[in-house]
């Protein structure tokens, strides 16, 4: 086996190999893939949990106090304790609810994520699904969950989160478009929708600096629209604490709260790898032409660093978001996206096709 | 199983038929509740997100205060006043206080009235500091909550090194305070009006200036005059409106008629006035405390006066400024060595009934909005 932190391609295939060495092609195209469920999951889990932590510790230093302290070192095993006594919660059931969707509503929010990490690639060769609508999927299956949501929302038998789930419904529909819009902006410069390839053409600068003045108005959108998509602060409306007490997962507990909290956070990891994949170029190193000495002394840094560095850059920006501003109101919010972030994505959208026909970007 | 059948369709005829209508729906905000604060509870109609009705319901956290008043000395009377409003507790033993004095026909030190003064203008500010950040929280940044906390401690520790106490202080005694104050406390009151002033355009900062902040609160909950004065609402909320109540202007008591301060008024009438005034008011705080600090006069920091206390028959009404607004206090004395009754006319009261006509129209986050600018404290409220 010839493992390479630089280059994934050649360890992925060994291991194909090996496994067809010892079972019929096809079983080892089950163990296959059953390595990479396993693989996913214990990458989601861990994923939940470090993110729930750092979240907690980025609020608290904003917020000029220590955060979790107590259970392990620098409280790092704060997060394991919280997952352990919501497992060994009791699922409280409210009275009159609908029990099937009540339960299936938890599973749903989760299965989204599931599904889009694995499009999701996280170093040269270190990608589970590469298909030529890659992003289209990406997006397309995102909104799974909303589904979820709104069962949530209807099923518990509680006005307050019937009220958090129609707000929640409202308000992912309508942020879809601007994000699916803002992504659009820059496939119209890179010609596909397979991630390999969005990535490939970054290989010579990323599209947020060589996009003209498009892209940076594309990612800005991109970054507020996709914020609110996933109901995070100042757009957490659906769940609004002050107002709502926890919006569409008021009466969930034990282990079903645990799979809306992990859902929220892989949902926010994934936001900031796509961002990171469309306008920062993925796992691609820092790049300026064709400056060989530099490009090389960017290349020193494993891709997979590139890419969680970049991933944690977006995250931290969000964060940034959610622990200084108010959160706006129902039909602010609604007018934000239908009279400026949609109108004005259109326009970027044409502008951009403009810059890409008459070859203004670099 | 035809019946069944029949039943069902009939249920849909009436579904169908009144599809395009929407229904009005009842929510409990409250008791339990995190924007109510306390154990308020509110009874909505709402038509959508739309508030068509709020109705209060109160008594929650009653502890009859005003009964246990009348088994108590008047002594006693000055501690029960720090669990109404527990955020300008020592405001509320001060009216008390200057009421039984009103009685007595007693004079007290010049120090006493002093010292009383900044007291009370600290215990403003760190009410104002609380509503600031318990504000920012309710519409959703949870930071500012921490910000206002931070700044509070300061003022608490003041407390704390003056009286031992930090929330429920019982400063005040009839005749004075009860005890001198510590030699620390003009350096430290001092350290912390510079240190405040730094901090407080941190507050704009983070929140006056925000864009969502102004667009959540800017003509949302209108109150006008005429309604603030019906419905009495007091303090910084009703002179959002444009009516002129500040107790420490119109009727001064202790120290506020030797110092220099403007009255805050604005005419907005809105969420945004009030959040306002509230912020300006923190600036006329640290200027009344900077004019008294170095000028507290020497003398006793206590009246003489004997340890039962009888006030002579009648009826005597003091009332304060509040961080909330007026309190009055009103006490029937019919020559025994407790009141025959008290009456408190407490500001968070008649405040909280100007929600509904406040309310009417916006929505659910509008009403967390106007909460937070009226600056509730249930246990005020219920007493």
């Amino acid at each position: 086996m010839n493992f390479s932190i630089y280059d994934f391609t050649e360890f992925i295939r060994s291991i194909h190999f090996w496994l067809t060495g010892i079972f019929s092609p096809a079983l080892a195209d089950v163990i296959g893939l059953a390595i990479i469920g396993v693989c996913f999951l214990l990458f989601v889990t861990l994923l939940g949990l470090s993110l729930v932590y750092i979240e907690r510790k980025v609020a608290a230093f904003f917020q000029q106090r220590l955060g979790p302290m107590r259970v392990g070192f620098w409280g790092t095993a704060q997060t394991v304790a919280d997952i352990i006594k919501l497992i060994f919660k009791e699922p409280l059931v409210t009275k009159n609810s609908d029990k099937f969707l009540f339960n299936l509503a938890a599973f749903i929010v989760l299965i989204a994520p599931f599904m889009v990490i694995g499009a999701v690639p996280f170093a040269k060769g270190l990608h589970a699904l590469d298909f030529d609508i890659g992003l289209f999927y990406i997006t397309a299956v995102s909104s799974i969950g909303v589904t979820g949501i709104l069962l949530a929302g209807w099923s518990s038998n509680n006005k307050y989160s019937l009220i958090g789930a129609m707000r929640s419904g409202a308000q992912i529909v309508s942020y879809e478009l601007s994000v699916v819009l803002s992504l659009l902006t820059i496939v119209v410069l890179t010609g596909s929708l397979r991630l390999s390839e969005i990535i490939a053409s970054q290989s010579d600068g990323w599209w947020i600096f060589k996009g003209n003045i498009p892209a940076i108005i594309a990612f800005i959108i991109f970054i507020v629209a996709s914020t609110a998509e996933s109901n995070r602060g100042p757009f957490d409306l659906a769940e609004a604490e002050s107002e709502l007490t926890a919006g569409f997962h008021t009466e969930y507990s034990g282990i079903r709260f645990a799979f809306f909290f992990l859902a929220e956070y892989v949902n926010f990891f994934i936001i900031a790898a796509v961002g990171a994949t469309v306008f920062f170029g993925g796992w691609m190193p820092l790049h300026i032409g064709n400056i060989e000495f530099f490009n090389n002394a960017m290349d020193v840094i494993p891709p997979v660093i590139w890419f969680f560095g970049k991933v944690a850059a977006l995250l931290f920006l969000i964060m940034w978001f959610k622990w200084t501003f108010p959160r706006l109101r129902i039909d602010q919010l609604l007018t934000l996206e239908w009279k400026y972030l949609l109108p004005i994505s259109i326009v970027n959208i044409l502008l951009m096709s403009l810059v890409a026909l008459n070859g203004w970007h670099l | 199983m035809s019946n069944i059948f029949s039943l069902i369709s009939d249920k849909e005829k009436q579904s169908t038929s009144s599809a395009t209508e929407t229904q009005e729906y009842f929510v409990n905000m409250g008791p339990q509740h995190p924007s109510t604060h306390g154990v308020l509870r509110l009874l909505l109609t709402l038509d959508g997100e739309i508030i068509r009705k709020v109705e209060p319901h109160i008594g929650y956290i009653h502890r009859s205060i005003e009964k246990m008043c009348e088994k108590d000395s008047y002594q006693q009377i000055v501690h029960l006043t720090d669990r109404m409003d527990y955020l300008s507790c020592h405001i509320n033993n001060e009216a008390v206080c200057l009421a039984v004095e009103k009685g007595l026909q007693l004079e007290v030190p010049d120090r006493v009235k002093y010292i009383r003064t900044i007291i009370s203008e600290l215990t403003r500010l760190s009410s104002h500091q609380l509503w600031w950040g318990v504000m920012g929280m309710d519409l959703g940044a949870i930071t500012t909550f921490l910000y206002g906390f931070r700044d509070r401690e300061q003022i608490i520790d003041i407390f704390e090194e003056t009286c031992g106490a930090r929330l429920t202080m019982n400063y005040n005694v009839p005749g004075g305070v009860m005890f001198d104050i510590h030699p620390n406390f003009q350096k430290r009151t001092k350290d912390f009006l510079k240190y405040f002033k730094e901090k407080l355009p941190e507050y704009d900062e983070l929140l006056t200036g925000n864009v969502i902040f102004t667009e959540r609160t800017k003509d949302i909950g209108y109150l006008s005059k005429e309604d603030a004065i019906s419905y009495g609402v007091t303090g910084p909320s009703g002179r959002a409106s444009g009516f002129s109540c500040d107790v420490r202007k119109k009727d001064p008591y202790s120290a506020y008629d030797r110092v220099d301060f403007k009255e805050i008024i604005r005419t907005d009438c809105d969420s945004y006035g009030r959040y306002k005034v509230r912020i300006a008011e923190m600036y006329e705080s640290l200027h009344i405390i900077e004019q008294l600090i170095d000028n507290i006069p020497e003398g006793d920091f206590k009246a003489k006066t004997k340890a039962v206390i009888k006030l002579p028959p009648g009826e005597y009404y003091q009332r304060v400024e509040t961080a909330r607004g007026e309190l009055g206090v009103y006490i029937i004395s019919d020559n025994k060595k407790s009141p025959y009754r008290v009456k408190f006319r407490s500001p968070g009261f008649s405040n909280l009934f100007a929600l509904d006509t406040m309310a009417k129209g916006y929505k659910i986050a509008d009403l967390v909005a106007m909460m937070s600018t009226l600056d509730l404290v249930i246990p005020d409220i219920d007493r």
